[in-house]
């Protein structure tokens, strides 16, 4: 379709500015042409080149789109208005989000610091998270679909190519080739593969190492056989090109890069979690590396991913669902070793079967507990005092290929502090004493679990002191001993 | 409009009525009943009672092979399938055996074909599982004017096959109670699943319903009283294995 003058009128909408005018369609600002007052958000719409009578890849892109956006909830998206019908004119009104795609802070003067990369890629791996928990894949994430607002949350742009799972995929059978952006594409994608929430993961490890080194981590392929580079080559570690910048961020960057799906971060909240605490990361030789991959080792991973064959992946939730982020709430005083046995014991028990999984540590102390004048009672001192006694407390637990950090809250309020925790991290899992933290759990009193109990974004499992040693302390239980199941 | 699309009721009345009364709850406005009313389950004089006091409301009725077989039983019994024909056909009064052999082989409502097996050739029960047949069957309906979807059943599961960007068909299968945009400048097909004797491992009883206002295709399951249904098959001295299956789903 041709560009639309400012006033004309289409379907109750009236155009105004165009604000986009791209290969594949024209984005308009517009608003509703009877006066009325618009939806509480600016409105964009935005608008095909092509026709259905075109039949092309790009009109089944938009009733791709079409379909998926009028499904999504949530802040990382753009809100749904209205669709035209496709056979007849074919538009979507979305909301419009003001902000600055990342392009903005590729194309900054200065290479973004440490911190704004981190800040950058939580946004991103936040919005991403809340996608996959919605069963869809964005597939075609790269700097100009990323909006960041003024915030600092991330919005995402163009569904186009994007898969729902539980809608029939229209765009699966082109995609026995790969379909995307050749730079930002996971070589799952290449191969022709889609809806792994793992691709997006892999798009975000681009866009980083493009905030950190200012370069593509594989150029911008033009062949097929520059596509599948990424199947084997390990790109030049981010390091080598901008040696300031920590070893961890570059394990982080790698990870997300890794060419297999299962060994890149099995989710998004996994991703935000390693880069909100860069303390915590353990740092590999993937990390430090500074001289790249060997031409042998790149020779014999090219012979392997001639033949590389990849599963197909499964449904969006459900993957992330396998790959929980368990939190376990440790009390640091008037605990029984009884307690903590059977808190090990719990979170041993939902760890379980599921590898991948991630564990996080969590004591909450009080801030009268530290002291700027006092040395024994500095902030660090006592952070280092109860974050060894965690180590400690969770050491049986640790196994290679388990992920346990360790956190101390400082907050007044327990209950708040473990949710604000949950919350901000996407902790699937809450592990906790049902009679710790202070009162014993009491018919009518909340006590700090059963007030995480009560506004858990999360399942939580309250766990009893085990038998055995309620026996081995001897003598029968008075009721205010026993914990009342509710 | 919504559209109740039910299938392969096989005599199941306990099915029959948990679908009709959680269609109803999803707004159907209209019922069609695409074949395999009878044969292998235990009330089928109730089953064609409730269908037919039905049918004031613009109700489609199709006729299967079972129904077919229900009216004129087979002399020798070839397989587990037919074994229970001779039984059902007794139940039957007149008016009833009458009535199911006046059913027709499809329907057509606008761009919807409705028939029980394939559209090409109805009449030769073809099964419908791969998109080889689901083809078949499409490119058979296209020679109706205007029609841009099949609905059937027979091979009691659920899924829909559609054309992407290119040629081919390809098979989906569908998430119980997830609203599926099925727009009319595509083609569709579809086999809805059987109410009375689901075969996929999960005893509810499937059925879908298709919005033809938003053009959403719905697949659901419904959880009944599957030991109630098992228990009269036993009654009625029909094959333990027919009784089983309710209760396995397979």
């Amino acid at each position: 379709m041709k560009l639309l003058e400012p006033g004309t009128e289409l379907d109750g909408f009236t155009i105004q500015e165009c604000i986009h005018s791209g290969g594949m369609a024209h984005i308009y600002q517009v608003r509703y042409s009877d006066n009325r007052p618009g939806p509480g958000f600016d409105m964009a719409m935005k608008i095909p080149r092509m026709t259905a009578g075109d039949g092309a890849e790009n009109i089944v892109g938009f009733e791709v789109e079409s379909q998926i956006m009028q499904v999504l909830t949530g802040t990382h998206v753009p809100r749904f208005v209205a669709a035209g019908d496709l056979s007849r004119v074919p538009y979507l009104v979305m909301e419009y989000v003001h902000g600055r795609t990342l392009q903005h802070w590729l194309d900054a003067e200065m290479p973004p610091s440490v911190g704004q990369i981190i800040h950058l890629g939580v946004a991103m791996a936040h919005a991403v998270h809340a996608l996959h928990q919605q069963n869809t894949v964005h597939l075609d994430l790269k700097p100009a679909n990323v909006l960041i607002r003024e915030d600092g949350s991330a919005v995402l742009l163009d569904f186009g190519l994007s898969c729902h799972a539980h809608y029939p995929d229209l765009l699966a059978e082109q995609l026995r080739k790969a379909v995307g952006s050749p730079a930002w594409i996971a070589p799952e994608q290449v191969v022709g593969m889609r809806g792994d929430p793992r691709s997006d993961i892999f798009a975000i490890g681009v866009m980083l190492y493009q905030l950190c080194t200012g370069e593509l981590p594989f150029g911008e392929p033009q062949t097929a056989g520059g596509m599948r580079q990424r199947l084997w080559m390990d790109p030049t570690p981010p390091r080598k090109l901008r040696p300031d910048l920590p070893p961890w961020l570059q394990e982080v960057v790698l990870r997300c890069l890794e060419p297999e799906a299962a060994l890149r971060y099995p989710s998004g909240a996994h991703l935000a979690f390693d880069l909100s605490k860069p303390d915590q990361i353990r740092v590999t030789a993937r990390g430090t590396n500074t001289k790249g991959t060997p031409f042998r080792t790149h020779f014999k991973r090219w012979i392997k991913a001639a033949g590389m064959h990849y599963q197909p992946s499964p449904v969006p939730s459900q993957q992330i669902d396998e790959v929980p982020i368990v939190m376990v709430a440790v009390p640091h005083n008037d605990v029984t070793d009884a307690t903590l046995y059977s808190l090990r014991q719990a979170v041993a028990r939902s760890l379980g079967t599921r590898p991948g999984a991630r564990l996080a540590c969590v004591t909450v102390i009080s801030p009268s507990q530290t002291s700027s004048s006092e040395e024994h009672k500095s902030e660090t001192n006592v952070q280092r005092r109860y974050l060894t006694s965690l180590r400690q407390w969770a050491q049986p637990l640790d196994h290679p290929g388990q992920q346990i950090s360790f956190h101390v809250l400082e907050s007044g309020d327990v209950a708040q502090a473990l949710l604000d925790y949950a919350r901000g991290n996407h902790v699937s899992v809450i592990v906790m004493g049902a009679a710790t933290h202070g009162l014993k759990t009491q018919r009518f009193v909340a006590t700090v679990p059963i007030k995480v109990a009560m506004d858990s974004p999360c399942t939580i499992i309250l766990v009893k002191q085990a038998l055995p040693f309620e026996h081995l302390g001897g003598g029968a239980q008075t009721d205010s001993d026993s914990d009342v199941p509710f | 409009m919504r559209l109740a699309l039910m299938s392969d009721i096989h005599g199941n009345i306990q099915a029959l009525d948990a679908c009709l009364e959680h269609a109803r709850a999803k707004g159907a406005q209209q019922f069609a009943f695409l074949g395999d009313l009878v044969g292998y389950g235990a009330n089928p004089v109730e089953v064609l009672d409730r269908i037919m006091s039905l049918t004031d409301q613009n109700t489609i009725v199709l006729k299967g092979n079972h129904d077919e077989m229900a009216v004129t039983p087979p002399l020798d019994v070839k397989n587990i399938g037919s074994s229970t024909a001779a039984w059902t056909h007794l139940q039957l009064g007149p008016v009833q055996r009458a009535w199911l052999d006046s059913l027709p082989l499809s329907a057509q409502l606008d761009k919807i074909l409705l028939v029980h097996a394939s559209a090409d050739g109805p009449e030769l029960w073809r099964y419908i599982y791969d998109e080889r047949a689901a083809t078949a069957s499409l490119d058979a309906a296209a020679e109706w004017p205007g029609v841009r979807y099949v609905f059937g059943g027979h091979v009691h599961e659920q899924s829909l096959y559609y054309r992407g960007s290119t040629a081919g068909l390809m098979k989906f299968t569908p998430q119980p109670g997830v609203a599926v945009p099925v727009p009319s400048h595509r083609q569709w097909l579809s086999t809805v699943g059987s109410v009375g004797q689901p075969r996929d491992g999960k005893p509810d009883a499937m059925y879908a319903l298709l919005d033809t206002d938003r053009w959403q295709l719905t697949f659901h399951r419904v959880a009944y009283d599957h030991d109630t249904a098992a228990w009269a098959i036993r009654a009625a001295g029909l094959p333990d294995f027919f009784a089983e299956r309710l209760e396995k789903g397979r």
